[in-house]
């Protein structure tokens, strides 16, 4: 593997552990684990962890891939200069 | 017009489009039948994973299922479940996967890990998961047909089958993928209309998931609040925080039906189909666009149909509905056997509670409400009709995509790549029908039967891809040592544990007779129940195979290169044969 494709792969795993941490925070532990402490807090009629767990979380899943794709676009553009 | 015929007319012209672009656009070659040229627009292919993806168990089942046995909030593990793991997918899965540019899962497994065993292994326990998955679909196609031929559940059963496999053998995955955008566009009008008009009923907003946050048009309370005091009132749990069995059951649920999504053959096939290693990404945001607009609508048609359907029953509280005064949507469902009602204190009226020994719904297929809903809340005759032609369309299109994974993993997996190398391309085909053929029967036959709600036999589906496909291709793409005798120890081991688990309590193949700890929670590991045990079975799969790994020689140097492939975006070419 030269260097160019080494260093394109590590930006690519640090951007999805960053990504996953997102991933796994809001829908485990604000739906899940703290959803108790979160219902305390009302949005309209829904307690704040319920809507995590039923709407919010998968809202914030779609932004996440759409986040993801426009910025390995971004970096496959990067690199391709680079090895042309 | 009268409803079953209106039925009959909605059902009929959709199944007519789906048919007559199936053989417009009938397969030619071998590589036309898996994967339609490899050229599909991200959106359209989105839409189309979105048809793939969204079975019966997600618009027949699902809804019912939150309102209902998992009382409100524990349903929260299906809506999680089966949106995040697209997020695994889009940045773990399939971007390398279309680079690798092959067809089936099998074939990278096989290449990856350089041996016929890993790919044998990929082979069996893709058939597992995937005939498990046909198992929920025939339930809910089952429940489906039932009600709108107006016969036993068995009946309708049958007669499902039937137009499934007629359905699966005449497409191939270029006909599925254009029928299926066609799919998506009937099942999701079908999910939310009624949801659009029960919101608008109730709350006076047309918007369904905010509906569900608003209050009610008849007192002025939220709906929430007012679910939650309904179900106490009767004994149930509270709707907004009742959890399924323990937080960690919950936890655990939840994350086997994420990494089973990122597991399962049928939707990572989808992503072979599209230009780029880009596209791959976008494709799968895309996918999730559609799939979300019916997940966020679901609570709220969970919560309105179990409101709806209590109000019908106990008017106020202390006034029941009399049994003879029961409506015609009721009645029909009796016709299926899908709901009883027993006359225990012989009153004539309709008591429903959450204790056994005074309830009188005795039985409420949770599978039924989706369908039911419109008709409980009185929404015109075509909006009905809509929602069995929308239940049907999800479905079939799950069931078509199944089978050809199914299908595919048979006769060019293992029969061609290598039992018999030298087979015609049209053998091929001959032999991937009749597999499909085997699959249809024996998945109807599980399914007169089946362990469990729709929703929750495709839980125990995904649980069997969490636990053996996703560790030995993430570990591929993402661990370069990885290597054959580390991935098929995972494999076994990881799908060995949860198919023991599930066997134990649900029965071998699911044959309750052969159940030998029952399906009861006090036998429950950690009370973990057996729909969420994929996950401990894939954290099983990731330890044995490092430990497995680190034991034995690291991987030639040409799969150390073809991992370096994968991981670079540039130069994918279409999706080829060997």
């Amino acid at each position: 593997m030269n260097n160019n494709a080494e260093a394109y792969w590590k930006a690519n795993v640090s951007l999805i552990v960053k990504l996953l941490v997102i991933w796994f925070v809001v829908p485990f532990l604000g739906g899940i684990v703290f959803v108790d402490t979160l219902n305390q807090i009302s949005l309209g009629g829904y307690p704040l962890g319920f809507w995590i767990a039923q709407q919010g979380s998968i809202y914030m899943f779609v932004i996440l891939i759409f986040y993801y794709a426009k910025k390995m676009s971004d970096l496959d553009d990067k690199f391709a200069d680079g090895e042309d | 017009m009268e409803l079953q015929t209106l039925t009959y007319i909605v059902v009929g012209f959709t199944f007519a489009v789906y048919i007559g672009i199936a053989i417009w656009a009938r397969a030619g070659s071998t590589k036309e039948f898996y994967v339609a040229g490899g050229g599909i627009h991200p959106i359209a292919n989105g839409m189309a994973t979105g048809a793939d993806w969204m079975s019966a168990a997600s618009f027949i089942s699902m809804a019912g299922l939150i309102g209902f046995s998992y009382q409100g909030y524990g349903g929260s593990v299906f809506l999680l479940g089966w949106t995040g793991g697209y997020v695994l997918l889009a940045m773990c899965l399939a971007p390398y996967l279309r680079k690798f540019g092959k067809f089936t899962v099998p074939e990278f497994i096989g290449d990856r890990y350089y041996s016929n065993t890993a790919k044998v292994v990929a082979v069996v326990c893709l058939i597992l998961a995937s005939v498990t998955y046909v198992i929920g679909q025939m339930k809910g196609i089952g429940v489906a047909f039932s009600r709108f031929l107006e016969t036993s559940y068995e009946a309708g059963l049958t007669a499902g089958m039937i137009i499934v496999f007629i359905y699966a053998v005449l497409g191939g995955m270029k006909g599925i993928t254009y029928t299926q955008i066609a799919q998506y566009v009937v099942l999701i009008f079908a999910y939310t209309i009624p949801a659009v008009f029960i919101s608008l009923e109730l709350t006076g907003n047309p918007i369904p998931q905010l509906g569900l946050g608003s209050t009610l048009l008849s007192d002025g309370t939220y709906v929430l609040d007012k679910l939650n005091q309904v179900v106490t009132e009767l004994g149930f749990a509270e709707y907004t925080t009742s959890t399924r069995g323990s937080t960690l059951n919950m936890f655990v649920y939840t994350m086997s039906l994420m990494i089973g999504t990122a597991g399962l053959p049928h939707v990572i096939i989808r992503f072979f189909t599209v230009p780029s290693v880009k596209a791959a990404r976008q494709s799968a945001g895309w996918a999730l666009v559609f799939i979300a607009i019916l997940y966020t609508t679901a609570p709220a048609v969970a919560g309105m149909a179990r409101l709806n359907l209590m109000s019908t029953i106990e008017p106020t509280p202390g006034n029941y509905l009399a049994y003879d005064d029961r409506p015609q949507w009721f009645k029909n469902w009796e016709k299926t056997g899908l709901l009883q009602y027993e006359d225990k204190n012989e009153d004539g009226l309709i008591q429903y509670s959450a204790d056994k020994k005074t309830n009188e719904m005795v039985k409420i297929d949770n599978d039924i409400l989706v369908l039911a809903n419109p008709e409980i809340a009185r929404l015109p005759n075509w909006v009905i009709a809509l929602v069995a032609a929308g239940g049907l369309a999800a479905a079939l299109s799950t069931a078509a995509g199944l089978l050809l994974a199914i299908s595919s993993a048979i006769s060019h997996d293992l029969l061609k790549g290598i039992i018999r190398p030298d087979i015609s391309e049209k053998a091929e085909l001959n032999a991937s029908r009749i597999a499909m053929a085997f699959t249809v029967l024996a998945a109807g036959y599980l399914g007169f039967n089946p362990p469990d709600f729709a929703a929750g036999t495709v839980a125990l589906a995904f649980g069997l891809a969490a636990s053996s496909i996703f560790p030995a291709i993430m570990l591929g793409i993402f661990y370069k040592r990885m290597n054959t005798a580390g991935a098929v120890a995972g494999m076994l081991s990881g799908i060995g544990v949860t198919l023991f688990y599930v066997f134990q309590h649900k029965g071998i193949m699911f044959v309750q007779s052969t159940s030998f700890l029952g399906d009861l929670d006090p036998n429950w590991f950690f009370g973990i129940e057996p729909n969420a045990f994929g996950a401990v079975g894939a954290l099983v799969n990731f330890i044995v195979a490092f430990v497995v790994c680190k034991m034995t020689a690291e991987p030639p140097k040409h799969v150390q290169d073809l991992v370096d492939f994968i991981r670079a975006p540039h130069g994918a070419g279409d999706a080829t044969s060997h």
